[in-house]
């Protein structure tokens, strides 16, 4: 779970608690290879592909999926990373401190970007992330692959490529770590 | 943590305040690598700059950092305003804020202007250099530049040459570069040390040569020739066959050791044409990275709501009730 997450779920200063294991490491796995497969159908393959995690939660699933693209297209997939903590919404209503430093190294001008995160909640770091996206060149198309949709969306954003779909009640936390999924609350 | 104004070194809140300003350089330094380098971060917030001083690069780089941070600024040179009328400190202040500014930042002649400022408004005051006394956005691209270069700066030996007395930068950078961990070595002429260094964290020496070969970073000082009103060196000639580095003193310094120099440099006087454009010179990068720090600052003191927390609401939909509600309504992904 992103740190962020975890200080901004109330109760504030809190502890995660875990009630369900809703994937298992092996789940994680077959999720991640079926979504390979679909980034491949759609695209054609994997040329001008490149796989953008945003930080820090989405960075674990854009490396495995580039894993899994590799094996199966034979062909080497660019990763990178971006924190969009300057181009929030809630900057000014909330400590936003970037997590990381952003990593995108080429020009992304006609390449499709796949934005890969953990969990879509409300959509807002991905409106952030399109902003930000802007700034590094004009992508020709940007697709969303996503380890856990839990619905709650307030932006029209929809997802392209889907790990699970999750149904939650908003003071619920979906915790994405690299043994599985996670599904609790956070607990004084 | 930061609070709402940065007027000393020592708002910073130590080592670990000064980390996490320098942490917030790295994303910062990233921005300014861009094809657009400009993020919406500070959108609709406004700075003002009340310069007193002269300066290019430090207003510059404060102007070239909002504007990178898509803030609005505002311009005020004491030559063209009611200054010249004979407003007061206090009125031109309390003035600029009226017209709904966010941050001030000040140059001022008199130690302790910014602090006076401070009390006035509400909004954020960032000390730009105040006399003699402290210089913190300075002190801060100093350390990120040695940081950028030795990869730290715990453990590391650091001369600072020239003109002690009359240097705000080297107060700033005394205390910054002591609290994470630096070894710093005061090299001057006795008439140009502080009457007192009591308290100072530093060794003093008054031997250039002897010290140079132990030291990871040579850090010269502008000789300040418009704040000297006694004769405090016999000739600029003189400070400079001792006190100057030169082509001759530069091979003194191991291989890997690196120049700084706050700026604007006397060419001749405190450092050699010649020794500026060397590879180990950082000058332009202190230049470079100074753009980046000073976005940290004002991203911490407007934007990145650290301080929402230690001083209460900025405005009045912002009191504890609301955020939190807010805040559940808008857990981010």
């Amino acid at each position: 779970m992103a740190e962020r997450e975890r200080r901004q779920a109330p109760p504030y200063g809190g502890v995660f608690r875990a009630r369900t294991r809703v994937m298992d490491r092996s789940d994680i796995q077959r999720a991640v290879w079926r979504m390979a497969h679909e980034i491949i159908e759609a695209n054609q393959g994997t040329e001008d592909v490149v796989l953008i995690g945003l930080q820090t939660g989405g960075v674990p699933v854009a490396v495995a999926l580039a894993e899994a693209l590799t094996s199966i297209d034979q062909a080497e997939v660019e990763v990178g990373s971006l924190d969009v903590a300057f181009y929030r919404d809630d900057i000014g209503l909330r400590p936003v401190l970037p997590e990381a430093v952003t990593d995108i190294p080429w020009d992304l001008d006609g390449r499709v970007v796949v934005l890969c995160d953990d969990v879509l909640f409300t959509g807002r770091t991905i409106r952030a992330a399109l902003n930000a996206l802007a700034d590094y060149g004009r992508p020709r198309a940007v697709q969303l692959a996503v380890m856990i949709d839990r619905g709650h969306r307030e932006l029209p954003i929809r997802p392209d490529y889907v790990g699970k779909n999750l149904p939650t009640r908003r003071d619920e936390v979906v915790d994405v770590n690299s043994d599985g999924v996670d599904l609790g609350e956070m607990v004084r | 943590m930061i609070g709402r104004h940065l007027l000393e070194v020592e708002d910073l809140g130590g080592a670990e305040g000064i980390e996490e300003v320098l942490r917030l350089t790295d994303s910062f330094v990233e921005v300014s690598e861009r094809a657009i380098p400009k993020v919406p971060a500070l959108r609709g917030r406004t700075v003002a700059w009340l310069f007193y001083e002269d300066s290019t690069r430090t207003r510059l780089s404060f102007e070239t950092a909002a504007k990178r941070l898509s803030a609005d600024t505002m311009n005020f040179s004491v030559g063209s305003s009611s200054v010249k009328k004979g407003e007061s400190l206090r009125d031109t202040a309390r003035t600029i804020e009226a017209m709904g500014i966010d941050a001030i930042v000040v140059r001022h002649a008199s130690a302790g202007a910014p602090h006076r400022i401070a009390g006035w408004v509400d909004a954020s005051v960032i000390n730009a250099g105040d006399g003699w006394h402290q210089h913190p956005t300075q002190a801060l691209l100093d350390c990120y530049t040695i940081r950028q270069h030795l990869g730290g700066i715990a453990g590391r030996h650091i001369a600072i040459i020239g003109d002690i007395k009359h240097s705000r930068v080297a107060r700033s950078d005394v205390e910054a570069f002591t609290a994470l961990g630096a070894e710093v070595t005061l090299v001057a002429p006795p008439t140009l040390l502080p009457p007192s260094l009591d308290g100072w964290p530093v060794r003093v020496s008054h031997d250039l040569d002897a010290v140079l070969p132990t030291v990871d970073v040579a850090y010269l000082l502008r000789m300040q020739r418009e704040r000297m009103t006694e004769a405090l060196l016999p000739s600029l000639r003189e400070y400079t066959s001792t006190y100057g580095l030169t082509i001759r003193r530069a091979e003194l310094l191991r291989p890997d050791a690196v120049v700084m120099h706050p700026g604007p440099m006397n060419r001749g006087v405190e450092i050699a044409a010649d020794v500026a454009d060397l590879p180990c010179s950082l000058i332009l990068d202190q230049v470079r990275n100074g753009v980046a720090v000073r976005m940290a600052v004002l991203y911490l003191l407007l934007g990145a709501g650290t301080s929402l927390g230690a001083t209460g609401p900025t405005d009045p939909s912002g009191s504890p009730e609301t955020t939190q509600t807010r805040a559940e309504e808008a857990t981010g992904e």
